[in-house]
């Protein structure tokens, strides 16, 4: 307890501001993990300060297609029912037509691979069973998770916060924070209207607020409050002898972006379909000045008509009654992001500055728990890079580019979701040298990491009369969405000839000073003590063994090493290398991704193009593979790196950004007698990697299995030190709890004769229909999926347990409701295209 | 019977109350609107009263064009139509009253009973509806706290009771007549959310009346000072149980 006129420590370890599900619970893990020293800071009272965990309608479904989300909400559900707050309801997610049932049926997949049990999927009339005031004949059916349910979310933080408190965490109440100062790049105080206090590290855990606070420093939480309307309605007569406070399933009409759900004798309408309404944290009115809380601001009833037509149809008996009032109706705050997920982890503008934000109540526990876990150990149970707040790029954290992301993913809240749809609104941000010609060449762009890239070219259509029959076509519409066979037609054309391919999307960063050396080598775990001249890939580990990231790193000069990762966690792997740096300042990490841009150029062709317009050696044995050298192209110096992602003779090309369009025309030129295309990502992520069963960072490699289990731990451990080495040697000595295997999908038909493909996520079975879990507790699923245009075959990934890790097992893939026959090709992602690698190596 | 109420819309205040800059306004920024509390309970009484007696409830108000969110708000509860003298002026008591006579004389709907809440809870002026009876020359009362009819075809009559202090005083009027009501008088119903999507489609004629010269100007608003509050700790737990029962005992809710 705290009283105003106490005072406030003089110095803490970590002062958490926000106290809230997320600052409460993190208070607690912090503590629990033995951490000493802490205050909480609220501006508001306890136990409701005013925040969006005050209003929140703390419902929870536990499925989701992302396995990181689905993970925290496990975890917070663990949590919440062993504080006792959790009612377990179930939940029905209602689907008005056919389009919604598929999606409907991709939600008992991602169930299946998460290890969400049981779920199915259910009739209108079951629905009715469950929910008898509902009107049945607007649904053609419903997916049941009996396990959802709603907690008490302020109850949780209370109890949370007094475990702490009895752990000795200070908690200041009605303390509004000031200022956060910042000295030589790092947290060093919490202004507060009572005083200061210094503080080692600083956790921003204020939800709609957390960007104010992160500006105070001078750091970026780049999330946007937005609105979401929701009414409570009451007292229905139906519910007037309900025996408990829950008693009936929750009901999401995701097709409406809409639910509803009885909470003793109410029920509660809430709506994700109105307008985007964003505003700035720093336009939240204070506690004095709002009617409710902060959170809760005037409700807008025009935006909400049409919501109220959609639950009156659904709900007549209960909307329709003329005798049950609009009790409370509020424009409830919650945090949004560019994309979707949360901030976690340490900002990367200020050492000791954390963000625990943009996290709703189905995870808030988990990732109080998880970011506890970072700040003590440097590593979490779940592994939450996609959450990571160093992800973004400085464009993504931009005001108008939140607000236009966060705008559009609000209507998509309850959305049928492509795995690889794309967002509409505040693109062509990052555009590489050669944009227009890839323009010229009809190029579909995707984003990646904020770049535009192209995924194919409609300029290559023509392949596919080139190609006719090797290509497969796609039937179904789901699959034949965002996908064009001229993505397979690319490939063919690259492994006959010779493709570029737009590499701009990498992030690339030099590690240079004395300590260069000593620095990459604690952080790879390959060798990095190689001649100037060589090219490695190697796995970056977390202290548990597992993937934080994988990548390859040049050997640039004795003290200079250029690191090359994908965009998409390209900024997280820059702070990581980072906050890895000797303290003597001996070593320097500087960011080149926006100096450089690179082309790949591979295909049985590749060495012909490049010897015709470059001024070097550029034979097998004068540019051998795994090495870089510098070439004269034109009047280009370019950068040649001899390694390749797709399986093929070729060279990555790196030339200064300005450059790059030069260097696109001169290997075009090269290129056109030898009979070069340009291929998109389609090849490069997918297909060409597949083929050679190559991992991504992000599908078959993160935070939950280590190098041994992905089968790359090739060759010997290196003398040196490492992080991870410890446990890497400990994986090595023990039997895998699963292999990555590589699998042929022997039979596309469905039921309904329609050919299907697969497109990721989807749980592996085994013959008779059980799913595949390993000694680990982890379940077998679709890392990735993909065709291999050269085999004339339908790839997926998937890890297995030993026990199945066998060559010609026969198992089963659950798709769209259906199940369909594959075969184990290859343990340990062994390539089943050229698998000596001749192709790569001449 | 015909019942036409007079609302205005005013903010829905509930935290600290803050001035635009040139003091003469309250800062809405983060405020939502709502009508006076009395008029609720006056659009109450009407839609009570039809429910019994038969006939329409109009509700009337001057305002700025946002105002038509209350008028539907009011229409949400059960009132038929609504009547919207469109204008983002400020109008004092003279003019506003001037403007209600006009409509109302203009009105096809002959409204035997006129409904007011005792005072805006913003201006709180005391005078619209003093002012709207005397202009039709018809009786007023005002404080009422519970309000029956004698709807004798010959001698139709209003029974008003007013709370005075110790008691209540009765008047009988003859209708039409004016009336304005004070919170009690009812519980106000919340709206049901078919009454919400009937109010969307309900009648709103508007029209923008000139505003006369002002008789009345609001100078600035000064807000009261600070009350001081302070908090005193009790104590904690059990223990504070014996200081808790000694102030009840001195407030006297013991």
């Amino acid at each position: 307890m705290s009283s105003p006129s106490a005072s406030l420590p003089a110095s803490q370890s970590i002062v958490i501001i926000g106290a809230g599900i997320v600052g409460n619970s993190l208070a607690y893990h912090l503590t629990r993990l033995g951490q000493r020293d802490i205050t909480l800071i609220d501006k508001g009272p306890l136990p409701n300060p005013g925040g969006s965990t005050g209003h929140a309608s703390n419902f929870i479904f536990p499925v989701d297609h992302s396995k990181e989300m689905t993970q925290l909400t496990l975890e917070s559900m663990r949590q919440y029912k062993e504080l006792g707050v959790f009612i377990e309801s179930g939940g029905i997610e209602v689907a008005r037509g056919e389009a919604r049932m598929q999606e409907l049926q991709r939600r008992v997949s991602s169930a299946i691979s998460w290890g969400i049990e049981p779920v199915s999927i259910i009739s209108p009339q079951e629905v009715r069973e469950l929910v008898p005031y509902i009107d049945e004949r607007l649904i053609v059916g419903g997916f049941y998770t009996p396990g959802a349910g709603v907690v008490d979310s302020l109850r949780a933080a209370t109890i949370m916060r007094e475990r702490a408190q009895q752990a000795g965490l200070t908690v200041a109440a009605n303390t509004e924070v000031l200022g956060l100062d910042v000295e030589g790049g790092r947290i060093r105080r919490v202004r507060t209207t009572r005083g200061d206090i210094e503080a080692e590290r600083v956790v921003i855990a204020c939800g709609c607020w957390s960007p104010k606070l992160a500006r105070m420093a001078g750091a970026s939480i780049p999330l946007t409050p937005a609105v979401h309307q929701m009414i409570d309605i009451g007292p229905v007569p139906r519910f007037a002898d309900a025996k408990g406070m829950i008693e009936y399933p929750i009901i999401r009409d995701v097709d409406t972006n809409m639910y509803e759900r009885q909470e003793g004798t109410g029920l509660e309408i809430g709506s994700y379909a109105h307008r985007p309404i964003m505003m700035d944290a720093e336009e939240i009115p204070s506690i004095e000045e709002s009617a409710l809380s902060p959170t809760e601001l005037p409700f807008t009833q025009g935006d909400f008509d049409p919501q109220m037509e959609i639950a009156l149809e659904l709900m007549p008996e209960i909307v329709g009654d003329e005798s049950v009032g609009v009790k409370y109706a509020i424009n409830g705050l919650l945090s949004v992001t560019y994309d979707g997920l949360p901030l976690l982890g340490e900002t990367p503008e200020v050492r000791g500055l954390w963000s625990a934000a943009a996290i709703w109540i189905k995870e808030g526990p988990g990732a109080g728990k998880t970011v506890a876990e970072l700040m003590v150990h440097g590593e979490s149970e779940i592994d939450v890079y996609e959450s990571n707040i160093a992800r973004a790029y400085p464009s993504m954290k931009t005001r108008r580019h939140v607000q236009a992301r966060a705008g559009e993913g609000f209507n998509k809240m309850y959305g049928i979701v492509h795995p690889a749809e794309q967002w509409e609104s505040d693109r062509g941000v990052r555009l590489p040298p050669f944009h227009e010609r890839e323009r010229a060449l009809g190029a579909v762009f995707y984003e990646a990491a904020g770049w535009e890239r192209p995924v194919w070219y409609e300029a290559n259509a023509g392949l596919l009369d080139e190609y006719g029959d090797r290509i497969a076509r796609r039937e179904a519409e789901w699959e034949a969405r965002w996908w064009s066979p001229i993505i397979n037609a690319e490939h063919l054309a690259m492994r006959d000839r010779a493709a570029i391919v737009d590499l701009t999307a990498f992030a690339i960063f030099d590690v240079s000073g004395p300590a260069a050396l000593d620095t990459v080598q604690r952080l790879a775990m390959r060798q990095m003590d190689v001649p100037v001249g060589r090219v490695v890939y190697t796995p970056i580990l977390t202290p548990g063994g597992t993937f934080k990231q994988d990548l390859t790193i040049m050997r640039m000069a004795e003290d200079r090493f250029r690191v090359v990762t994908g965009g998409a966690y390209g900024m997280s792997d820059l702070k990581w290398f980072r906050d890895h740096l000797p303290q003597d300042g001996s070593a320097q990490v500087h960011d080149q991704t926006s100096a450089w841009t690179t082309l790949g150029l591979w295909g049985p062709r590749a060495r012909d193009v490049l010897a015709s317009v470059a001024r070097g050696d550029v034979s097998h044995d004068g540019f051998p593979f795994a090495h870089w050298r510098s070439l004269e192209i034109g009047p280009l110096e370019v950068l040649a790196s001899r390694i390749s992602y797709v399986g093929d003779l070729g060279w990555e090309l790196y030339v200064p950004m300005e450059q790059g369009a030069r260097l696109w025309d001169l290997l075009w030129e090269a290129g056109e007698p030898h009979g070069m295309i340009a291929a998109g990502s389609g090849v490069y992520g997918t297909t060409g990697r597949l083929e050679k069963g190559y991992r991504a960072y992000g599908a078959e490699l993160d935070g939950e299995y280590n190098v041994v289990e992905a089968g790359m731990a090739w060759g010997s451990v290196k003398a040196e030190d490492f992080v991870g080495k410890p446990a890497h040697v400990a994986h090595r000595e023990e039997d895998p709890a699963a292999r990555m295997c590589t699998l042929t999908v022997e039979d596309h038909t469905s039921s309904s004769g329609v050919k299907r493909y697969m497109l990721g996520k989807e749980p592996i079975l085994t013959r008779d229909g059980r799913p595949i879990t390993d000694r680990r507790g982890r379940r077998s699923y679709v890392t990735s999926a993909g065709s291999a245009p050269s085999l004339g075959r339908y790839l997926l990934m998937s890890y297995l347990p030993p026990e199945h890790a066998r060559i010609g097992e026969e198992l089963l893939v659950q798709y769209m409701g259906e199940r369909y026959p594959v075969t184990v090709r290859s343990i340990d992602a062994t390539s089943l295209f050229d698998p000596d690698n001749s192709r790569i190596r001449r | 019977m015909n019942v036409l109420v007079c609302v205005k819309r005013v903010p829905l205040t509930g935290g600290r109350i803050t001035l635009t800059d040139d003091q003469r306004a309250l800062s809405t920024k983060h405020l939502g609107f709502t009508v006076s509390p009395h008029e609720e309970c006056a659009v109450e009484e009407a839609v009570q009263i039809i429910e019994r007696e038969g006939g329409t409830v109009t509700v009337l108000t001057l305002g700025p064009s946002e105002a038509e969110e209350q008028l539907r708000d009011m229409m949400a509860i059960g009132a038929d139509r609504a009547i919207h003298l469109v204008s983002d002026e400020e109008w004092d008591a003279q003019g506003t009253a001037a403007a209600i006579v006009a409509a109302i004389q203009g009105d096809e709907t002959a409204h035997e009973l006129i409904l007011f809440g005792n005072e805006s809870a913003d201006a709180g002026n005391y005078q619209v509806a003093i002012r709207v009876a005397h202009a039709l020359q018809r009786p007023v009362i005002t404080g009422v706290k519970a309000l029956a009819f004698d709807l004798d075809p010959a001698h139709p009559r209003a029974i008003c009771e007013q709370e005075v202090a110790g008691g209540r005083d009765v008047y009988e009027v003859p209708l039409p007549a004016v009336v304005a009501v004070k919170e009690g008088i009812n519980l106000p119903r919340y709206p049901s959310v078919p009454g919400r999507l009937r109010a969307t489609r309900k009648p709103v004629d508007a029209s923008s009346p000139p505003r006369p010269a002002a008789q009345l100007e609001m100078v600035r608003l000064v807000l009261p000072p600070d009350s001081g509050k302070q908090v005193q700790v009790l104590g904690r737990g059990p223990e504070a149980a014996p200081a808790v029962v000694e102030i009840l005992g001195e407030l006297g809710v013991l």
